[in-house]
């Protein structure tokens, strides 16, 4: 090959935002596969649910709605703060950042907490029957989702106050909201399921 | 091209000496060299164990081993070769040569490849650790319930098959993230997505089937265990629980594992038949989708395991109608494969010759699968050496025989050096004979009713002869082996050293040194046809301005790989390992208590901390808090500079 011709890429930007980086496409392939061990675990809740004689089966109460949909309602609420800090990073707007990372984690461990209380009121044990272990696998899925989503953000809103901050940090904030936006969305199918899937059928 | 390396890049580039250096590693061609000598050394393993199986056969009523070691070997045999042979070394090869293939001059995600190595090896050693302390798994490769449930295998053995699962699968679902996000992000500036190496595509695609198969095992073993440690009743009939469900998930990965295996095969064949046919693979667009629709027909057809359970007869018919349509695009790429040699110059160099007996060997299994779709002689042969002959000549033609040429095909690449050919024509030689003696009478024992799995028939069955055919054949195929393993061994230090470009190939691996400097690319290339070395002009440029001072490496657009930003990629670091470790630990108490789980997660969530815990403020190369504006521009904006090739 001649080198006399040269593709000088020397001023290009150091990095990116959104979806032109590398971790970006890395966290939507995490995505894909969780959302298909939810879909799986779905599936089989509705494999089960079609085999049975009555669902949920003998006479056991549905899980209490109240602390399921309560939840719902935080970690939807958790969305806002969650848009809040994805703009402010888009912005490299450190202040804003901070506030709106310490309100998710507080959103956080507020789903957390409920999540407790979720547990306590399945109205069954994952060892009483099939339907009570899908029904604690599925929670127990998504559980690990909101407690390892907790952690990292917590991990990455520390470093956005101790520093040092560079500019890349912001784009790990923008990618870590994204992340968050999956964990509440894709609490919604594993909410109708476990609530309204036993009171509709 | 050979180009000499800058010293300052190289010294950027390199992965720091020493043992405790050694542990450090993110080179992807360290790794991938990794990947490629672990996986075959458990392929080794896993041949003994077969070797085993074939002495105990050889003649009726042999006391050589007990039953209960019969079901560990064949057990721990198929283990070995589905997850830790097959699959970590067809990745493996992605690994080293796919960042090759695009001009790039690093994998995406280093750390996390090295990450998932440990974890390959790691749970190798743990399932044959277990296996020499008489825990080995016992209950077949797909570990059905209710056998594999705590009633009746009431002691460890299901939970290391179940925990192996876990191991493997988390390093093949991490490869597979890097090797997608390699591709679509870091391609050298011109290759666009309709020039991208056969290889690459059958590389991609086969790791979006693992984004989606992986999932079903590891939720099944997940709750196997869970079954077996806690008492949920997930496959327990007796509460609700359902034995077929675990079949329907396990074969949901299932099936589509026998392409996670056999597609990156084809890749090999596509590259290889290009190259000695001197000429660009006849009819690219159909090859490509035709990966790409083996690929989702591969998740329809996972119940023709299933046609011995009783399922609706619809259903059944649904499932053998998607399994004959699978020979559509499997036909399509033989024929384009035909028509390549046909109308090229035909080069039969050792490479070649194993791929000629992939044809032969593959389109066997292929046929003795279209048998088996029909639900009729499925029962008929259901559990059988039928079905055992079958996928051998499937797994071993599909994807051991390209594999096999791949290491001819690449070692000079990957060592300097050039294997030899005579020896490697007595390779296949041995190989191609003795697989065929051994497998081949397999599907008449399996048609003279001769059931799998078991450890010994009697003599008036009528089966020694053919089982001893069999086991001569496996004697055949050791000797290839060794013979294989001495050449390679050999040719590393005394082998004729290896051009750059020893088989005048078109794609980029080869526009680099053999072996490659630790940049990969001093200068990293660019391409203008689907075989940039024979496609390209002269003065086609070469990338400059990438930092030498820091691993600098050049981002491009998902579909037109039209240059974007820079990105600064991360140093050697120990914490994949002692991420590794502490995942371990976590895994394996974890089949001793639940509790492993809860105390085994402070470890792992400390190593991750440290893991991602930022080094050095400059490392990024963006500025450093307070900047007055943003320097790094969103998906909406212009890049700063770049520009079409």
């Amino acid at each position: 090959m001649n080198e006399s011709r040269t593709l000088d890429v020397s001023g290009l930007p150091p990095g990116a935002f959104g979806s032109r980086t590398v971790t970006f496409w890395g966290t939507l392939g995490m995505v894909l596969i969780e959302s298909t061990v939810f879909a799986l675990a779905i599936t089989s809740y509705f494999y089960y649910l079609a085999r049975f004689p009555s669902w949920p089966p003998d006479g056991i109460a549905p899980p209490l709605l109240r602390w399921g949909t309560v939840n719902t309602v935080i970690l939807l609420g958790s969305l806002i703060p969650n848009e809040l800090a994805r703009r402010a990073a888009e912005r490299v707007d450190l202040q804003g950042v901070r506030i709106w990372m310490v309100v998710c984690l507080a959103f956080a461990v507020g789903f957390n907490w409920v999540r407790v209380y979720e547990f306590r009121h399945l109205n069954v044990w994952w060892d009483h029957d099939a339907y009570g272990s899908i029904v604690w696998i599925l929670l127990g899925l998504h559980t690990t989702h909101i407690v390892t989503d907790f952690l990292d953000s917590a991990v990455l809103t520390t470093l956005m106050f101790i520093g040092p901050v560079e500019e890349h940090r912001f784009v790990d904030v923008e990618e870590n909201s994204v992340y968050w936006y999956f964990v509440v969305l894709a609490w919604l199918p594993i909410y109708g399921v476990i609530y309204w899937a036993p009171r509709l059928t | 091209m050979s180009v000499g390396s800058d010293p300052n890049l190289e010294q950027t580039w390199a992965d720091p000496p020493g043992v405790i250096g050694w542990l450090k590693h993110v080179d992807h061609k360290s790794i991938g060299r990794r990947y490629l000598v672990t996986a075959f050394g458990f392929f080794l393993i896993g041949g003994i164990l077969a070797a085993l199986m074939r002495i105990q056969l050889s003649r009726p009523d042999n006391t050589f081993i007990g039953p209960d070691l019969y079901n560990e070997i064949f057990t721990t045999h198929g283990t070995t070769m589905m997850f830790l042979f097959a699959v970590p070394v067809m990745q493996g090869l992605g690994i080293y040569l796919v960042p090759l293939m695009v001009g790039a001059r690093s994998i995406a995600f280093p750390r996390l490849v090295a990450f998932s190595y440990w974890m390959l090896l790691f749970g190798g050693i743990f399932l044959f650790v277990s296996f020499l302390l008489n825990a080995g798994p016992d209950v077949g490769w797909f570990s059905y319930p209710p056998l594999a449930e705590p009633l009746y295998t009431p002691s460890k053995r299901a939970d290391v098959w179940a925990q192996l699962i876990t191991f493997t699968e988390v390093a093949s679902l991490a490869v597979a993230v890097a090797l997608i996000t390699t591709v679509l992000k870091l391609r050298a500036p011109g290759m666009t997505l309709n020039r991208l190496p056969i290889f690459v595509w059958a590389q991609v695609v086969t790791s979006f089937m693992v984004l989606f198969a992986m999932p079903a095992v590891m939720l099944a073993s997940t709750e196997l265990i869970l079954d077996r440690l806690v008492g949920t009743h997930f496959f327990d009939v007796e509460h609700g629980g359902d034995a077929l469900l675990w079949q329907h998930l396990f074969w949901f990965f299932g099936h589509p594992e026998v392409y996670i295996i056999f597609i990156p095969g084809t890749g090999i064949v596509s590259t290889i038949i290009a190259t000695f046919s001197r000429r660009h693979i006849f009819g690219y667009l159909p090859v490509v989708l035709s990966l790409v629709s083996t690929a989702f027909m591969g998740f329809g057809l996972w119940v023709h395991h299933m046609f011995a359970t009783g399922l609706p007869q619809l259903g059944e018919s649904f499932f053998t109608a998607a399994s004959i349509m699978i020979a559509i695009p499997t036909g399509t790429q033989i024929f384009c494969w035909i028509a390549t040699i046909w109308s090229g110059r035909l080069s039969l160099k050792t490479p070649m010759l194993w791929i000629l007996g992939f044809f032969t060997i593959f389109v066997v299994g292929g046929l003795t699968g279209v048998m088996l779709a029909a639900v009729p002689l499925n029962t008929q042969v259901h559990d059988t050496f039928f079905v055992v002959a079958h996928l051998h000549y499937v797994l071993i033609g599909g994807a051991v025989f390209p594999l096999f040429g791949a290491f001819y095909y690449w070692y000079p690449k990957i060592t300097g050096r050039l294997l030899s050919e005579r020896l490697g024509t007595w390779v296949f030689a041995l190989l191609f004979t003795g697989f065929n003696l051994t497998f081949f009478p397999m599907h008449v024992l399996g048609l003279r009713g001769m059931p799998r799995r078991v450890y010994t028939y009697p003599a008036s069955m009528g089966w020694d002869t053919l089982n001893l055919l069999a086991s001569v054949g496996a004697l055949l195929m050791a000797c290839g082996v060794i013979t294989f393993l001495v050449d390679a061994v050999h040719a590393m230090y005394a082998g004729p050293v290896a051009t750059d470009n020893p088989w005048d190939a078109g794609t980029l691996e080869w526009a680099t040194s053999s072996p490659p400097p630790n940049s990969n690319f001093p200068r990293p290339p660019t391409a203008a046809g689907r075989e940039p070395l024979w496609d390209n002009p002269p003065d086609q440029p070469v990338v400059v301005g990438l930092r030498e001072d820091a691993r600098d490496v050049l981002v491009t657009h998902v579909l037109d790989a039209e240059p974007d930003h820079r990105l600064i990629f991360p140093e050697p670091s120990i914490w994949p390992f002692l991420t590794g470790i502490a995942t371990t630990v976590l895994f394996v108490w974890s089949i001793f208590t639940p509790w492993g789980v809860v105390y085994g997660a402070g470890p792992v969530f400390l190593a991750m901390v440290g893991w991602f815990w930022p080094k050095r403020p400059d490392e990024g190369g963006t500025p450093l808090w307070p900047f007055a504006r943003r320097t790094l521009p969103r998906p909406d904006e212009a890049p700063a500079a770049g520009g079409a090739i």
